[in-house]
């Protein structure tokens, strides 16, 4: 019964939260390391791009929700994902247009390019807080939990319960499909192939007659949805605040950056180690321990080996061995 | 300098009386006195940016450092706490160190299985770590919580505190640069970021150092208070000559007196900046940023030069931090942002002109003119637009967000700078 306990227990603050977060910090990583695949640099402004879509998923769902509509137990936000999605396109192609394809053109260094993302980063930061507000944002509606704690507690008759959110699982079916959708994308239509020759070899992609305007467009409308996507599952799971959202920045990095840099299965890979080894450093093990250690043996203190106000210095070490050890990666990215 | 740059350090000047004759010469000396600072931290940017082309966005982290530097030296000491567990936290801290550098020799001595003993070492050292560190901690923060907390300072003059400040954060990027250099430039840039992150997490959590969120007021001023100047003998009666209100006199001669300590460091930092620009030393290190393999090749130590500029712009920025948290008078870590402390400062050194240190300090001055005036005109412009809407939810929103039109403008700026005049507006030559 102990053991079950500590299976519970472990599920319900580890596992469920880290697979949530984990699934979130892929879709923003797979943002982060398409453009670097793609347009050859690091986005410092995706973190706003994903407070952009977010922002304009809450707005439809305000609409939405103040003309009655809703999907009953789902979020409304669900129904207002491939709007916001598409206000998002409408900001990046617009950033594209008016600021990066003129660097592209003169074939910059990639550190300008980076350097334009923050000036794009700041307009981007502005434009969200002066439409939304920076606070707080809930916009979670319809069935809180899938499972609660509770209920879980009655069916199994444990001590320990397993709450799901509704969030959380959402998270999950949605970064499952969507990553399903992009794998498909990337290899078996002929624009998703394009893609990955001009991230290859621009040269020789460009030599071959695909036109690198609509492989950069196609880019950016990918990048506009997973970014929406993270950020409104992020959203729905914990809360929306634009200053959080422009803090994942450097967990996105991590994940990217370790899976190995324009790879998208290393930014899969790299999202759910960073999310499993801050939330499991940052927790409190006391709990689980008890049940599994004799009475005697049991731990006096938390046994929490970072304080949870360290979970960005988590993501920061690891990505700064694997830079030291492995500068590629783990799945052999660029290293331009 | 050109008749064209002494034109814009004219203009800013300008801006700057403009707003004492408009506003108030009180926060006109404000304005000064931050764009003196700014213009500092520019200057650390521009030396590793501009002279080397490091691509450093953990300036956030430096300038903190600079502040925790004046909360930890010039505060009077806490001899209770000292008492309670100073020397255990020392040991602590002795041991997390011994811990690091053990791990490094191993590692660096190739024997066996080196992975398993760095890991081996590293745990049992924490654990060592955590056994004196977390009761010394507890017994540091429970002695007079509300006032103090913390093990204070060493209650040393705080002018002193400003070099330190600018030794702690070149430590800091000593230690940085030594695993962090030699990645590529964007890289850097990520790990600048998160080793900033990681800077202000300490010193939010860490109370028995510097109070964290609870932050340390009352730092000690190196220029009599406004309330002593206006008790001072005949200080009322000068200020009534000159027809002024001594309230407003004083506070005017205090922030007189920091822009003149602040405007003598700049200049002493400004000069040093142009004799190692023009120095051999100088020329070498444009010469690494420009083409690194053949200053290589001229046997050049890249790696070692990268480190050098690294700290010494570090440094900088962390002189400019501690000089910051002594004018604010305290030191409070929940008020550090990116956007405000990297990011904004990136925008003072690409928009000045990056590689020209007058061009950084015209920068400096120049968006931080612009981001505490775009706050007012934004109000205005916002307050004229919408004078025609009815009252209602959307005119009241539009109003209270009139405040955030200053990132929109700054990334505006930065991004029209970057576009028609991508030098800077004083360019490097």
């Amino acid at each position: 019964m102990d053991a079950l306990n500590a299976i519970v227990a472990f599920s319900n603050f580890v596992m469920v939260p880290a697979l949530a977060y984990g699934a979130q910090l892929a879709l923003g990583a797979l943002g982060v390391t398409l453009i670097y695949g793609i347009l050859r640099f690091s986005n410092f402004a995706h973190g706003d791009t994903m407070a952009f879509g977010t922002m304009s998923v809450i707005l439809f769902t305000w609409l939405f929700q103040g003309w009655g509509l809703s999907l009953g137990p789902l979020p409304t936000a669900l129904l207002a994902l491939p709007f916001g999605i598409a206000l998002c396109a409408v900001l990046v192609l617009g950033t594209d247009r008016v600021v990066y394809r003129f660097y592209r053109a003169q074939k910059v260094k990639p550190v300008v390019l980076v350097i334009v993302s923050m000036g794009v980063m700041f307009v981007t930061n502005g434009l969200v807080r002066f439409i939304i507000g920076p606070d707080d944002q809930r916009f979670a509606d319809g069935e809180r939990f899938l499972i609660s704690a509770r209920t879980f507690k009655q069916m199994t008759g444990l001590d320990e319960g397993l709450a799901i959110k509704t969030g959380q699982a959402l998270t999950l079916v949605i970064a499952v499909i969507a990553v399903a959708l992009l794998f498909w994308f990337l290899n078996h239509t002929r624009t998703g192939k394009s893609m990955r020759a001009y991230s290859d070899n621009e040269d020789l992609a460009l030599l071959s007659g695909i036109n690198p305007e609509k492989v950069v467009m196609v880019t950016w409308l990918i990048v506009a949805a997973l970014a929406t996507v993270a950020g409104t599952l992020y959203g729905l799971d914990k809360s929306f605040k634009p200053f959080t959202y422009f803090q994942l920045l450097l967990p996105f990095f991590a994940a990217a950056i370790v899976g190995g840099l324009g790879s998208p299965l290393g930014a899969i890979v790299g999202g759910f180690v960073i999310a499993f080894s801050e939330v499991m450093i940052t927790y409190a093990w006391k709990k689980v321990l008890g049940y599994l250690m004799p009475e005697s043996l049991e731990p006096s203190g938390l046994v929490q080996l970072l304080s949870t106000d360290y979970k960005f210095a988590v993501s920061f070490v690891i990505l700064l061995v694997v830079l030291l050890f492995r500068p590629t990666g783990l799945f052999r990215g660029k290293a331009v | 300098m050109k008749l064209r740059d002494a034109g814009l350090f004219a203009l800013v000047a300008l801006l700057i009386v403009l707003t004492g004759v408009m506003q108030s010469w009180n926060l006109a000396l404000q304005v000064l006195n931050m764009g003196l600072i700014s213009a500092i931290m520019a200057l650390g940017v521009n030396l590793q940016w501009g002279f080397a082309g490091l691509f450093n966005v953990g300036v956030m982290g430096f300038v903190a450092l600079g502040g925790l530097a004046v909360a930890i030296t010039a505060m009077p000491p806490v001899p209770e706490a000292w008492s309670a567990g100073g020397a255990r936290v020392l040991l602590a801290m002795v041991v997390a160190g011994a811990t690091i550098a053990g791990a490094v020799a191993i590692w660096r001595k190739r024997p066996k299985a080196r992975g398993w003993l760095v890991a081996a070492l590293i745990v049992v050292g924490f654990i060592f770590y955590r056994f004196l560190f977390d009761p010394a901690r507890d017994a540091i923060e429970a002695v007079n919580p509300a006032l103090q907390g913390n093990l204070g300072g060493l209650g040393i003059p705080v002018l002193l505190a400003w070099p330190i400040g600018g030794l702690l954060a070149a430590g800091a990027a000593w230690l940085i640069g030594k695993t962090a250099l030699g990645l590529r430039s964007d890289y850097l840039a990520i790990a600048t970021l998160g080793i900033a992150e990681i800077i202000i997490a300490i010193m939010k959590n860490e109370d028995w150092l510097a109070r964290g969120v609870k932050n340390v007021i009352g730092i000690p001023s190196p220029l009599p208070s406004a309330i002593e100047l206006q008790q001072g003998e005949g200080f009322a009666e000068r200020a009534a000559s000159w027809g002024a209100d001594p309230v407003t006199a004083s506070t005017i001669a205090v922030k007189l007196g920091y822009a003149g300590l602040f405007a003598a460091v700049l200049i002493i930092l400004l000069v040093l900046m142009q004799l190692a620009l023009n120095s051999p030393w100088g020329r070498m290190m444009r010469a690494i940023r420009d083409n690194e393999t053949a200053a290589e090749a001229m046997g050049k130590n890249v790696t070692k030069r990268h480190l050098q500029i690294f700290v010494l712009g570090s440094a900088i920025c962390g002189i400019a931090g501690a000089m910051m948290t002594t004018l604010d008078g305290q030191l409070t870590p929940g008020t550090y942002q990116p956007l405000r402390f990297t990011f904004l400062i990136w925008v003072m050194v690409i928009v000045g002109g990056s590689g020209n240190n007058y061009g950084a300090v015209l920068g400096g001055f120049l968006v931080w003119f612009l981001w505490v005036q775009v706050e007012p005109m934004g109000q205005w412009l916002i307050g004229t637009l919408t004078s025609g809407l009815p009252e209602g939810d959307l005119k009241q929103h539009l109003l209270g967000s009139a405040a955030y039109m200053r990132l929109f403008t700054m990334g505006v700026l930065m991004l029209i700078v970057l576009r028609f005049s991508p030098r800077g507006l004083i360019p490097e030559r």
